[in-house]
């Protein structure tokens, strides 16, 4: 056999791992330039366009603390379609499971009024948590249990969301000062107690919406990384999302994994609605429309978390990068006057190329692994012929 | 169509592949390797997974170009870039996994890929004739007009090298062709070579059982790690030097078992019947006790209920009746972790489906089914980072699996160093009872001679074994005992003194 030369894979392999990023980094070059087009053919400057859209979600701590309280319940969700993905769940719902969140904690938080004080958070979060997470459950459940198709469930259960909420924000929990004759349906606004504080560092960000709701989500994002990656509960869910066979066959209760994973991606979507209430709103209102609560967080969510690579942390950056987008969509269309539907377009772009790139990262990482056999082989056989000397 | 076949005129009189270099992203899969094969006989390769057997016989087959050498048919020099090419200059290849469309027939399968003739029922009868009379000349009883999915596995082969034939092949390439066979159907497909070599076809046979090998070549070329051992003609040739020239070194072909010590019942199955995945009885009614320190063998040809078998005492399959015991402990029904707790390990027949999860870690797979109990979890909960890391390193020094690292991605791995990571996990429990489904199936020879030893070794410290295979030198290797499977009864037992290889085979074939 013979021997051949072989870059040493091991030194420099974070130089390596940082050179996966080119694809990635490309890709969203290739977007822009499509979008370029797009935007040609509406008649309006490319360069203009996109550096208004920067502008508009980076050009003030305004801009930028909008573009992280758009991202602030994306980031939530992703966390959990994150979750649901790596337990081999596709998980539509996280609208529906967003507005159960919402409900479960405006509902408590009302309740409880001003009584519990500082206590009034936690619960308050801890009930969106937990009926989003039922919300979630219930799609998990059908699918372990009767073979209930996850993307159909979850689907039908955010129309069911919407109508409940509507409903009750029409009834139960309408704000009982403003009567009946709103045509904006929402509830009484919550106590200051039961507020989530004003994010300001130092000065910066003072006098802008941003609240804590972003520190909990990154906090969130850490801990989920933590379960998935270094703990039996994540190492059972992705065991189970990438093999029910051999999990089955390792002892694991395939089912109980399932029912989990949709409960905690569930659970995340509830803190989404919830911190939409809390630090934002200061009350549940809508207009009606499936978006008028979640502003499509429950779906751009799913975008996002793809984009981080299906990893918590991942969804960190990927969460700001589609926030920004939003925001800074609203700038460009007043600026050039395109549509901001022209903003779905290109998130829609940058998606697919970003997904095609995956296969070329794939790819390196698979010359990789070969070398590193190869190589070892190598030495191995070198050790044999020493041995035969 | 037919008529230019049955003449003895072969447009291939000599094929020549010279210096022929294939690589790979990081791997040189064929060094310059030289192969020839002439009409009339047949040059068998040699050579473990990986050794570059099938990248050389695809690019005679026209699916990868040569990096480097020629390929030259009667001394000209060939350029086969397709396989429609390879078809056209007299070339068919047999591959493992058959290529048919069920529901047609045998005919409709050979017109599918005649361009000209696609669909015309006037062509159809004329392939059914030539088929006919194909089929009677190489004895190879195949019905050109009865739908492919009512024909047994051998049969379905046959229809391949019908097809193949009549498309005009003078050089045909049999990829592992018996790997699927029972030892009938294996002397049935020699008579059928023996046939196509007398009439001056060129074969090149692959396989890597070194009886067959022996029993059916003219010429052997052995490969290994993509480079050219050597070339020898059958006269030569003995399976312990053909065993060396593949693995590099002298490989054990006949173990030393020490006499059996029979322990007490580990293992007991009273008339258990389980429900395969089609809905009727996999099992039926079997009876079986295995002792601590024996290894039974099941022989069978796959699908008679071996499966199910293996699955009801994991666990892993619910039974209808009977019942099973582990040390006289009934476990009828429990679930597969109940099953290890109670010291059942399993290497199941599927490794890549069942035994391992693919994307996961070499350290992640290690722990598949102790993941949350101590050491390598603490409280349950967080897993225990070095303690699983130490352990791994520490299988991979014990059971020589070759790879870069513990968080390799385990499907990187070759086959015979993912069953040794499957076997030192099983291992590790301490077994009382092993079940061992296939498990050198795939895997080389140097890797399967030391996963028989580990077998054994386990045999020695009183581990009550059940070794289904479907390779019958295998079973006949390590067993005390051997139970003959069929349409899911036991037919036969024999023990290990008894062992005729006919009688085997003939209770496999359901003939008893």
């Amino acid at each position: 056999m013979s021997i051949r030369k072989r870059p040493n894979i091991f030194r420099g392999i974070n130089v390596e791992r940082l050179l996966d990023l080119i694809p990635i980094l490309i890709a969203l070059f290739a977007a822009f330039i499509v979008a370029s087009f797009l935007l040609i053919a509406l008649d309006a400057n490319p360069i203009t366009a996109f550096s208004a859209m920067f502008e508009g979600a980076f050009g003030s701590q305004n801009a930028t603390a909008e573009t992280l309280v758009k991202a602030t319940p994306i980031l939530f969700v992703a966390i959990g379609i994150t979750i649901a993905f790596r337990g081999g769940v596709i998980n539509i719902g996280g609208e529906g499971q967003m507005i159960a969140g919402a409900l479960g904690a405006i509902t408590v938080t009302l309740m409880i009024g001003e009584s519990l004080n500082w206590l009034v958070i936690p619960l308050a979060l801890f009930a969106g948590f937990i009926a989003g997470g039922i919300y979630g459950g219930i799609a998990g459940f059908l699918k372990a249990y009767f073979d209930v198709n996850e993307i159909l469930s979850t689907i039908m259960l955010n129309q069911i969301a919407v109508q409940l909420m509507n409903f009750l924000l029409n009834g139960p929990l309408l704000d009982p000062e403003s009567g009946g004759f709103n045509n904006i349906p929402k509830t009484a606004r919550i106590s200051e107690v039961a507020q989530l504080p004003r994010l300001a560092i130092f000065d910066f960000f003072s006098r802008t919406r941003l609240h804590y709701g972003l520190i909990i989500a990154i906090i969130i994002a850490i801990i989920i990384y933590v379960l998935l990656w270094r703990t039996t509960i994540g190492y059972r869910i992705r065991a189970v999302g990438l093999n029910q066979r051999a999990s089955r066959y390792a002892g694991i209760n395939v089912e109980r994994q399932i029912v989990l994973s949709m409960f905690l991606a569930g659970g995340m979507a509830g803190l989404a609605g919830a911190v939409q209430v809390l630090g934002l709103n200061y009350r549940l209102q809508t207009d009606g429309s499936p978006a008028g609560f979640t502003a499509n967080a429950g779906f751009n969510g799913i975008v996002a978390a793809l984009f981080g690579g299906l990893n918590p942390l991942g969804a960190i950056p990927a969460s700001t990068f589609f926030g920004a987008l939003l925001v800074g969509a609203q700038k460009m269309q007043r600026e050039v006057g395109v549509p901001a539907s022209m903003i779905t377009a290109i998130n829609g772009l940058i998606v697919v190329f970003v997904v095609s790139s995956q296969i070329f990262i794939l790819r390196r990482t698979r010359r990789r692994v070969g070398e590193a056999i190869g190589q070892m082989d190598d030495n191995h056989t070198e050790k044999l012929k020493e041995g035969e000397n | 169509m037919a008529e230019t076949v049955l003449t003895n005129k072969r447009r291939i009189e000599l094929l020549e592949m010279r210096g022929i270099v294939k690589r790979f992203p990081g791997v040189l899969a064929c060094d310059q390797i030289d192969f020839t094969v002439k009409s009339g006989e047949v040059h068998t390769l040699l050579g473990e997974n990986g050794a570059g057997k099938s990248t050389l016989m695809k690019m005679l087959y026209g699916l990868y170009q040569p990096d480097e050498g020629e390929i030259r048919i009667n001394g000209k020099v060939a350029s086969i870039r397709s396989p429609q090419e390879a078809i056209q200059s007299g070339i068919g290849m047999i591959h493992q996994h058959f290529m048919f469309v069920p529901s047609l027939t045998v005919a409709e399968n050979v017109a599918l890929g005649l361009k000209t003739s696609f669909g015309s029922m006037l062509d159809l009868k004329e392939i059914s004739k030539g088929l006919s009379a194909l089929s009677d000349r190489y004895n190879l009883k195949i019905d050109p007009d009865i739908p492919i999915w009512q024909l047994a596995v051998g049969e379905q082969q046959r229809v391949e090298i019908l097809r193949a034939i009549y498309k005009g092949a003078d050089l045909l390439i049999l990829d592992e062709p018996t790997a699927v066979l029972t030892p009938q159907e294996v002397d049935d497909l020699f008579r059928i070579l023996n046939q196509m070599r007398q009439d001056g076809h060129a074969l090149i046979f692959i396989s890597h059982k070194l009886h067959e090998v022996l029993a059916i070549s003219n010429r052997i070329t052995v490969l290994r790690d993509g480079a050219q051992v050597g070339m020898i003609d059958v006269e030569e040739a003995t399976k312990q030097n053909l065993a060396e020239m593949m693995v590099g070194r002298p490989v054990v072909l006949q173990y030393d078992i020490p006499p059996l010590e029979r322990g007490s019942v580990r293992l007991e199955l009273n008339q258990v019947s389980a429900r395969s995945n089609r809905g009727n009885l996999g099992l039926n009614d079997v009876s079986l006790s295995v002792y601590g320190g024996e290894i039974v063998g099941v022989a069978g040809v796959s699908g008679n209920g071996q499966q199910e078998l293996a699955q009801v005492i994991a666990g892993l399959r619910p039974i209808e009746a009977g019942t099973i015991t582990v040390n006289g402990q009934n476990i009828s029904g429990k679930s597969p972790e109940k099953m290890n707790s109670l010291g059942v390990s399993y290497i199941p027949e599927e490794r890549m489906v069942d035994g391992v999860i693919k994307e996961f870690t070499v350290a992640e797979n290690l722990i598949l089914q102790d993941h949350w109990r101590e050491p390598f979890a603490n409280n349950g909960l967080m897993l225990n980072f070095n303690v699983i890391q130490d352990a791994c390193r520490q299988a991979i020094k014990d059971y020589e699996i070759k790879t870069p690292s513990t968080e390799t991605p385990i499907k990187s791995l070759s086959g015979g160093n993912i069953q040794k990571l499957v076997l030192a996990r099983e291992l590790a429990r301490n077994p009382q009872v092993l079940i061992a489904a296939q498990p050198t199936r795939g895997v080389d020879i140097g890797a399967s001679e030391y996963i028989h030893q580990r077998i054994l070794a386990e045999r020695e410290t009183g581990t009550a074994i059940l070794l289904i295979s479907e390779d019958l030198d295998e079973i006949r290797a390590l067993s005390d005992r051997i139970i003959v499977m069929f349409e899911g009864r036991i037919v036969g037992i024999v023990e290990r003194k008894d062992v005729n290889i006919q009688a085997l085979g003939a209770m496999m074939a359901g003939v008893h």
